[in-house]
């Protein structure tokens, strides 16, 4: 038995409202599946799942506003064959039901499928929600591992809101607050009433529907706020910014456009984002988290986008593997979240894998952005606006060429300025060699 | 096509971009961009949507040509016949 629950879908998400659901009872979902529509301060967003199995129970309904971690469903996994029938009520586990007792979880994982339909040993395991059932690897970073096996916690009762569901070290310290919880004030979080029957109203009978802009417009403010807020509490940041010639790129750029229609020209948005993914191959400390105290590097070059909304506030959704991606996929990637973006259509995924965002203000008008981290991110890239600008060139003549100011907000728990100006520099460098943008990286690089 | 039907396409494709605009608002002799807050995807969505809607080539090079409401209108014009 799998327990789907809310995942966390950035840093200041608190709960969110489940707006739909995208599956129906006895459906089977496998990976990357949008199952459920849940409204977050910033955003509907599309919820996907990472494992596999068949819609067992609906414990939400649509209306309901939960707090992170809070069991959404249960599937049955595909080994469990000849489970009971989803619609009996009487036949449907109960949570203590399919919570297999700590000592034996350990075991459930390389144990046959029927293992973990084994009742538990003592009611006390209900506490301890299971989440992975039998034959299911187990994705942690090692921090997590390590915190689990400290505080003796199975990693097989722990929902994972990494990339892929891998599990982190907060999602650790989260159950072992919950259990904490639990046991102080039973009823929380980790006891929510099964429910069979989901009504798409909610208790009073008025439609569910998401937030208006106003709502919207307030929730954003008060969820940047909190982002922000602990950002700049928290993070001790470093600035660092230089200046990039961009005549040959722009040249560059505006021949492979034009023998192109309209709606395959590429925006210079689409080189930027891509020589900053090149750049962290050599520089991983600047992509990733600090979490509890520690680095933890991204599994991949996933870019956060920083999208304004027109309506006020903005989004940074991610673009995955950027640096094994070609300009004109980039751009389509890029065009294809900003409209998402915009008109607040995006997937559970795209607002939790950024291992570092990029922000273009150049469009704004401005030279020089000084960023702010999105927290547990350790950076942010920053470019101005393209401007002619007077340059030295050599034997001391003068120039006037076009040129941006790319600037680095970072981490410095997580890394040293010599490091990031380095960098920078690295940026600055692949921006002179356009057509090495031009191809995914894993063409180029061995 | 009649001025004022390239007109109406034009502000109804810009709402599209930008729905808070009020075309009566839209000064046609000010850059558009300044007047409504269209980043460099906005405008490109923007010249995507006239492109498909009236089967107007705009090479990247007359970007720069393209900058009141005014050269919209004056460029679509001279190309729609």
């Amino acid at each position: 038995m799998i327990e789907f629950r809310l995942p966390s879908l950035g840093a200041e998400m608190e709960d969110g409202t489940l707006l739909e659901w995208c599956v129906k009872l006895g459906d089977r979902v496998k990976k990357g599946d949008v199952v459920a529509v849940v409204d977050t301060s910033k955003s509907a967003i599309d919820v996907e799942i990472w494992q596999e199995g068949t819609v067992e129970e609906l414990v939400l309904t649509p209306g309901d506003k939960v707090p992170v971690g809070t069991v959404m469903m249960r599937l049955r996994e595909a080994s469990e064959a000849g489970a009971p029938a989803a619609t009996n009520p009487a036949a449907a586990p109960s949570p203590a039901a399919t919570a297999p007792a700590r000592p034996a979880a350990a075991a459930a994982r390389t144990a046959p499928p029927t293992t973990a339909q084994r009742p538990a040993e003592s009611p006390k395991a209900a506490a301890a929600t299971p989440v992975a059932g039998a034959g299911e690897r187990q994705r942690a970073s090692p921090s997590a591992r390590a915190l689990a096996h400290e505080l003796d916690i199975d990693l097989a009762t722990v929902a994972g809101t990494g990339p892929h569901g891998a599990i982190t070290r907060e999602d650790v310290e989260k159950v072992a607050a919950s259990r904490k919880a639990t046991k102080e004030a039973p009823g929380s979080v980790a006891t929510t009433k099964p429910r069979l029957e989901a009504p798409a109203a909610t208790a009073g009978g008025a439609p569910v529907r998401a937030a208006t802009p106003v709502e919207r417009s307030l929730a954003m403010r008060s969820a940047i706020a909190a982002a922000m807020a602990r950002s700049k509490r928290e993070i001790p940041h470093y600035y660092l910014a230089t200046e990039v010639p961009m005549q040959r790129i722009t040249r560059w750029l505006a021949a492979r456009n034009a023998g192109k229609p309209i709606t395959e020209r590429v925006l210079m948005a689409a080189p930027l984002i891509k020589a900053v993914a090149l750049a962290l191959r050599k520089f991983p400390e600047l992509n990733g988290y600090y979490q509890n105290g520690s680095f933890v590097a991204g599994e991949g070059i996933h870019i956060g986008v920083a999208i304004s909304l027109r309506q006020g506030g903005l989004i940074a959704p991610a673009i995955r593997d950027v640096a094994d991606t070609d300009l004109d996929e980039l751009m389509r990637r890029l065009a294809n979240l900003v409209s998402r973006a915009r008109a607040l259509s995006l997937r559970s995924s795209e607002m939790t894998d950024a291992t570092i965002t990029v922000t273009n203000l150049g469009d704004q008008g401005v030279e020089l952005v000084q960023g702010v981290i999105y927290p547990p991110q350790v950076a942010l890239v920053g470019f101005g606006k393209v401007t002619d600008r007077v340059r030295a060139v050599d034997d001391g003549a003068i120039a006037v060429m076009p040129a941006v100011t790319v600037s680095l907000a970072a981490d410095h728990r997580a890394s040293d300025g010599h490091r990031g100006a380095l960098f920078l520099a690295e940026i600055a460098r692949l921006l002179q060699s356009p057509e090495s943008l031009d191809v995914a990286a894993d063409k180029i690089m061995k | 096509m009649d001025e004022p039907t390239l007109r109406k396409t034009v502000f109804d494709t810009l709402r599209r971009i930008a729905p808070e605009v009020t075309p009566a608002d839209l000064e046609p002799a000010v850059p558009l961009r300044d007047q409504v807050d269209l980043d460099s995807m906005d405008w490109l969505n923007f010249l995507i949507a006239l492109h498909e809607k009236l089967g107007v080539d705009i090479p990247e090079s007359d970007y720069q040509k393209l900058v009141t409401l005014d050269d919209v209108m004056g460029y679509l014009k001279a190309r729609c016949g």
